[in-house]
């Protein structure tokens, strides 16, 4: 009887590794995580009908459990049945995360019993010219925020001549509430190796870099065990899956620094400098790294690629609506009963996403606004929840979908407190470069401390022109999406909810 | 603290192992922090010298970064995400009991070098939020509980 437990970092940090060592005698494989996190420690075993589940679990558990196992496994309190008919995630659309809980990160053999590589022989047969015309066809767009067409990029990377040429994936994911690139770098690595191996053929770029902040060990870690098995296999090195094409890679360590995930100071970054933000144009596409042209996507734009080329453009334009196409891996997270991966085509509601997958808060209370993008996107309030997660429509209400990301909050989150702290966040993580950033964001904080403070109508009015004065000039501004996007935390708490400023709907409003 | 001078072998094998490739000076900090505990002072115009930098540009990017330390570490680092996932889950409230039981603000260390404080923005634990990195490890769906506990398991190493 095969069993599987997640060896996710995040798993691991709810206590995956003591039932692991409860469970020491037993047939135990340790796959990824299935991203259904407020199951885990979750427990999976092999059936005639598929794999049931139990979860979530603690070592205490694990005698009753394998007692169950020999007699009525549903009769265990913690059993759930089989895991791929929960609801959860029976309803996903698992296009990026396929293999998300089912195979076991390092296991090539596994990788490739589910489709892996199939989308770099694809690339390798139909050639350079095609395999950019096919990203260019899906759709797709770069997830990690800014939702720039993919294809254009490769299209202009190829187009470029240059002695050398660059792949570098952004797998800097500071933003709270997004967890998207770690699952996938620690439960799926070869995926992203093979979509960066896909893109440097294609573009003519022989080397490719990931940078990964140091947040992450596990995820570094597991990378750097899958390049050297990737490599010894021929996906990487002089002749790339037969393509008679150079490509290799490299893990770099970020150092704590959140404007490293701007693409340009990220470049910077590798470069051995300090994070600062360049200006553009030029573009990295043209002149990127050590000035030459550098494809730059974020991990999960990378990890889209294999799987375009073998199921072909149109089976990935298929998902989504508009022009957001394909599927987006949503990320359920704060103060949340259901936390989770929910991986589904774009033009799902946020109500669908934080209600139906995420069951409201976890504390019960009521729910008071989610923050969909990272601390740089707006707090949403319920009354908006039926907007469709689609770029346009967020952009639409003065919102973002950025990385995907949800973070949920109950009635007892202080917006103002909320407020204060993204401005503080950007004034500390600032790179410098431009004044808006560096100086608005110290003044933001004292403006909203004035605000705060003001004993009477007139000082709250003066300091509420003033923060959205502020708030304005960081948005336009700002030399790069830190400086520029701080604004939408700030304004929409501001406008939504007045009263945790001290103000009536009224003064926020004029 | 130690004799910085005693390092400099450790400092200069990793230099030599990065020489001639490209934008190295983060992996080599890296290294030398994880060898080390730290950048010290004295291996400042070593990787001046192998980059052929200026001393002012290692110091700038050592002080750009908050990950790299200056001066030995604490025998236990203790970083409490306080982004916002976690803070919709009550991290303020565990920041102020880590505060008030260490008798340490957030940036603090213990005068004995048992421990330090480091706030942390993001580890990825947000599915499971509130969460934290003891030495390296993470714990997810903390409560006051449990964070007490590992805070004991910490003094009863010391």
């Amino acid at each position: 009887m095969s069993l599987y437990l997640s060896c996710d970092s995040l798993a691991r940090a709810v206590g995956a590794d003591a039932v692991a060592s409860a469970l020491a005698s037993q047939d135990l494989q340790r796959t990824s995580s299935r991203g259904l996190y407020w199951l885990e420690p979750l427990l999976e075993v092999d059936t005639a009908q598929g794999r049931i589940g139990f979860g979530p679990l603690t070592a205490s558990d694990v005698p009753s459990v394998l007692d169950a196992l020999q007699g009525e496994p549903s009769s265990h309190p913690l059993a759930l049945g089989l895991v791929e008919e929960l609801p959860y995630l029976k309803s996903q659309q698992r296009l990026l995360f396929a293999r998300a809980g089912i195979t076991r990160p390092l296991s090539l053999d596994d990788y490739r019993a589910h489709g892996g590589f199939e989308g770099l022989t694809r690339a390798v047969t139909i050639g350079g010219d095609e395999t950019a015309t096919a990203v260019f066809d899906s759709g797709l767009r770069g997830r990690g925020g800014a939702a720039f067409p993919a294809g254009i990029k490769w299209r202009t990377v190829r187009a470029t001549q240059a002695t050398q040429k660059y792949i570098v994936c952004n797998a800097d994911e500071g933003d709270s509430g997004t967890f998207a690139d770690r699952m996938l770098m620690e439960g799926d690595p070869f995926l992203l190796i093979e979509g960066m191996a896909i893109a440097g053929i294609t573009v003519g770029a022989s080397y490719g870099y990931i940078y990964v902040r140091s947040e992450y060990p596990q995820a570094i870690a597991t990378l750097n065990e899958a390049l050297v098995i990737a490599r010894t296999n021929g996906y990487l090195g002089a002749n790339v899956g037969g393509s008679g094409l150079a490509f290799d890679m490299e893990v770099r360590v970020g150092a704590g620094a959140y404007i490293c995930g701007e693409e340009t100071a990220l470049l910077d970054s590798l470069e051995g400098k300090r994070g600062i933000v360049r200006a553009k144009p030029p573009i990295p596409a043209l002149k990127g790294l050590f000035g030459l042209p550098t494809l730059v996507h974020n991990v999960l734009t990378l990890a889209s690629v294999p799987l375009i080329l073998a199921k072909g453009a149109q089976f990935y334009r298929d998902y989504g609506m508009g022009r957001s196409l394909g599927t987006m891996p949503f990320q359920l997270a704060g103060n949340i009963r259901r936390g989770g991966l929910v991986e589904r085509a774009f033009g799902l509601t946020l109500r669908e996403l934080v209600e139906d997958y995420g069951g409201g808060t976890a504390s019960g209370r009521p729910l008071k606004a989610a923050q969909v993008g990272g601390p740089l996107g707006a707090w949403v309030p319920p009354s908006q929840f039926d907007t469709p997660l689609d770029y346009e429509a967020f952009a639409g209400i003065g919102a973002m979908l950025g990385h995907g990301g949800v973070v949920v909050a109950d009635d007892t989150l202080d917006m103002a407190h909320m407020a204060r702290f993204a401005m503080q966040f950007c004034a500390e993580e600032s790179c410098g470069k431009c004044t808006p950033c560096r100086i608005g964001s110290t003044r933001g904080v004292e403006v909203i401390d004035r605000l705060l403070a003001a004993p009477d109508q007139n000082g709250r009015d003066e300091q509420v022109i003033l923060l959205k004065d502020l708030c304005d000039t960081l948005q336009y501004g700002s030399l790069c999406a830190l400086g520029g996007m701080v604004s939408f935390p700030v304004a929409s708490a501001l406008k939504y909810f007045p009263a945790d400023f001290g103000l009536q709907s009224s003064e926020a409003d004029q | 603290m130690p004799d910085e001078m005693l390092q400099l072998p450790m400092v200069n094998s990793v230099l030599e192992r990065h020489k001639g490739s490209a934008g190295a000076l983060l992996p080599i900090l890296h290294e030398i922090q994880a060898g080390i505990g730290y950048i010290p002072d004295a291996a400042i115009p070593e990787i001046a010298h192998a980059l052929n930098q200026s001393q002012a540009e290692i110091r700038g990017v050592i002080s750009f970064y908050h990950d790299f330390r200056t001066a030995p570490p604490a025998r236990h680092i203790l970083r409490l995400c306080r982004a916002e996932s976690c803070k919709s889950r009550g991290a303020e409230q565990l920041a102020a009991q880590l505060r008030e039981r260490l008798q340490l603000d957030d940036h603090g260390s213990s005068a004995d070098g048992s421990i330090s404080l480091r706030p942390v923005y993001c580890l990825g634990a947000c599915a499971c939020s509130p969460a934290l990195e003891l030495d390296g490890q993470v714990h997810a769906r903390l409560s006051a509980e449990r964070l007490d506990a590992l805070l004991d398991a910490c003094r009863e190493d010391v």
